[in-house]
């Protein structure tokens, strides 16, 4: 059982996605952060690599391989480019893997080949004004109407739903009342996909946000946006638990993501440290440097060790959300932690925009509110604990 | 259609390349081992040939140590058909006229039609090899191409020269070597790295390929390339430029 070696496929996606990072991902990444841009060549390469198929089956265009190569992808993006990484997170594991999961065999053959194939991209429309980590307090309706759903209410930070590749949304809306065994009652939520030309269906303006300025996030609003009975996902009433369930396995991603973030700064400043001479010698000869380096590999290996941890649960049909939220809570602080650590190891050229260890200060903040607060994932451990 | 490209693994140019000076030979420790980028761009050329005619057979072939298979199975996960490895201690060390004796025995019976190589490796650079091969195999030969046009009959392309393009075409089988003009190399996919493990690889020893000759050059002596000293400084005080020609005319370099 301990055996935290990868195998030879795991390695070498592993190594071919570093390659893949540092070659043609890092050096536009500070371009398309500066000028808030999508970066549509390396997605279409990222497509053309198979990484947005990784964990689905080949029958769908999919690679046939599993969630945990692709947290091992994210990783390796994550170094270089959170936006990137992000990209990738949210595409597969909050665009496509519900339509894989829950998705009738006509859904997953309309929607997952292009999906898969990284040509188009489908967000995953959960958070709302008043429902984030209350997923409960959903407020966006769907109504059944002459055997359509028309919609109304709009959604908040809905990643990957505004690119020009952006075809569809999978939005959770209140779709009735149902009574609880106790006999109280409660909203029942549902799932339906949107397509992008869905009259009724407006993508606004992006936000301007600290961080992940290369990532696609937009609020969404729907006005009598009506589309066909049939674009129910999943089963009617059932949207909350599956959409938990999906937040259970994206808190691997999410880990992954900020496990590669919290090696990125550690590379970042240990490269620095060694070169960076003041006072006639190497800054990183400094305990006073080294042993916030020290500290810096200990977060990023207990992250990393954290998701291969959760991710193994989850493949061996476990259940996993527990360490999930371990890993998540461990990941995002780690990755929060290093870059602080690691712009101050750079001085003054850390606060600078250009550079890599900059942009990881403003990216790394996400990793403890987005995919569950840090606060969610403590409630989620105290739970695991009886309290 | 069958395409056979030569691969070559070597150190990583992006890393620091050192001589053992023990034996002369490449210290293999010391850096990462990679396809060459060369090959690897005329990989990519039969890759993309397959990519329009999904018929194609390409094979990659190398002369190697035992990690040169791992450069093999990247080429099968970037999309190749199969490998042929001619592995053999007795080769370590062996100078351009066995290597291409012995490159030329193992693709004799290939039944190509036709065979990329690079046009120089990045780490030996002699450029000699395909010409040589050729040689053995009587096969006409389409050196340091800038582009190429293949076609299911024959192959034609361009070669820059000092004093203009030299338009050049051969029917099969027929050998061309590729230069770095030439689109870089595709990254493998999952679906690929998954499935180079079920791809055949042929292992041959130089035994099998018949009498290939003796090495017959041996490196007598290696030194470090000596560490770069402070040139002269000219300061202008209104004659630099006739110091600077003193300077490189004194060099014989003007």
């Amino acid at each position: 059982m301990i055996n935290l070696e990868l195998n030879e496929e795991y390695l070498e996606l592993k190594q071919t996605v570093r390659e893949f990072a540092v070659e043609v991902v890092a050096p536009v990444s500070a371009k398309h952060d500066a000028e808030h841009s999508f970066p549509y060549g390396v997605m279409a390469q990222m497509g053309e690599m198979g990484l947005f198929g990784l964990p689905f089956d080949e029958e769908y265009g999919g690679m046939g391989g599993d969630y945990f190569a692709l947290a091992l992808a994210i990783e390796e993006l994550a170094r270089v480019d959170q936006s990137v990484a992000i990209t990738l997170e949210a595409g597969v594991s909050l665009g496509a893997m519900p339509i894989h999961r829950f998705g009738t065999q006509a859904q997953k053959e309309r929607w997952l080949p292009a999906l898969c194939a990284g040509t188009e991209l489908a967000g995953f429309g959960l958070t709302e004004t008043g429902a984030g980590s209350d997923a409960g307090g959903t407020a966006t309706t769907a109504t059944l109407r002459d055997g359509n759903w028309v919609l109304n209410g709009s959604k908040e930070f809905i990643t990957n739903s505004g690119t020009e590749i952006s075809t569809l949304v999978t939005a959770t809306a209140v779709t009735g009342t149902k009574t609880r065994a106790d006999g109280s009652t409660a909203k029942e939520i549902s799932t339906i996909l949107v397509p992008r030309d869905t009259p009724g269906y407006t993508v606004e303006k992006a936000y301007d946000k600290v961080g992940w300025r290369a990532s696609d996030t937009h609020p969404l609003r729907f006005e009598d946006a009506t589309v066909p009975e049939e674009n129910l996902l999943g089963e009617r009433g059932r949207g909350y638990a599956n959409f938990l369930s999906i937040l259970d396995e994206g808190r691997i991603a999410i880990a992954a993501l900020g496990t590669g973030a919290a090696q990125g700064c550690l590379d970042e400043a240990t490269a620095y440290a060694k070169t960076r001479v003041t006072f006639g010698k190497a800054i990183g000869e400094n305990q006073g440097i080294s042993f916030k380096l020290a500290r810096m590999a200990a977060r990023v290996h207990a992250s990393r060790l954290a998701y291969y941890a959760a991710a193994a649960k989850m493949l061996a049909g476990k259940d996993f959300k527990t360490e999930a939220a371990i890993a998540k809570l461990v990941a995002g602080e780690a990755a929060m932690d290093n870059a602080r650590d690691a712009t101050q190891i750079f001085g003054g050229y850390g606060f600078m925009n250009e550079t890599l260890v900059a942009r990881h200060y403003r990216d790394s903040k996400i990793l403890e509110i987005g995919e569950g607060t840090t606060e969610v994932q403590l409630l989620l451990i105290a739970r695991s604990l009886g309290l | 259609m069958k395409i056979v490209v030569l691969i070559k693994q070597v150190p990583d140019t992006a890393e620091e390349r050192i001589l053992d000076p023990a034996t002369g030979r490449l210290d293999r420790e010391a850096s990462d081992a990679v396809i060459d980028e060369i090959t690897e761009r005329a990989l990519e050329l039969a890759l993309s040939v397959k990519d329009g005619d999904k018929s194609t057979e390409v094979v990659v072939a190398t002369m190697g140590p035992k990690e040169a298979l791992k450069s093999i199975r990247k080429a099968l996960s970037m999309g190749a058909d199969s490998g042929i490895h001619v592995l053999d201690d007795g080769l370590a060390g062996a100078d351009l006229v066995v290597t291409a004796s012995v490159l030329a025995a193992a693709l004799r019976d290939t039944g190509a039609d036709l065979f990329i190589a690079g046009n120089e490796s990045t780490d030996g650079r002699a450029g000699m090899l395909p010409a040589m091969i050729a040689e053995h195999l009587g096969l006409p030969l389409l050196g340091s191409l800038v582009a190429a046009d293949i076609s299911a009959q024959s192959v034609s392309g361009q070669r820059a020269t000092e004093a203009g393009t030299q338009d050049v075409s051969a029917a099969y089988p027929a050998i061309v070597t590729v230069t770095e003009r030439f689109a870089e190399a595709r990254f493998p996919n999952f679906k690929g790295i998954l499935g180079a493990k079920r791809k055949p690889v042929s292992t041959l020893s130089a035994a099998e390929l018949g009498d290939t000759g003796q090495i017959s050059s041996s490196v007598l002596e290696v030194s470090q390339r000596p560490p770069r000293t402070a040139g002269a400084k000219i300061t202008d005080d209104g004659n630099a430029a006739a110091q600077l020609v003193d300077f490189l005319a004194s060099r014989r370099l003007i």
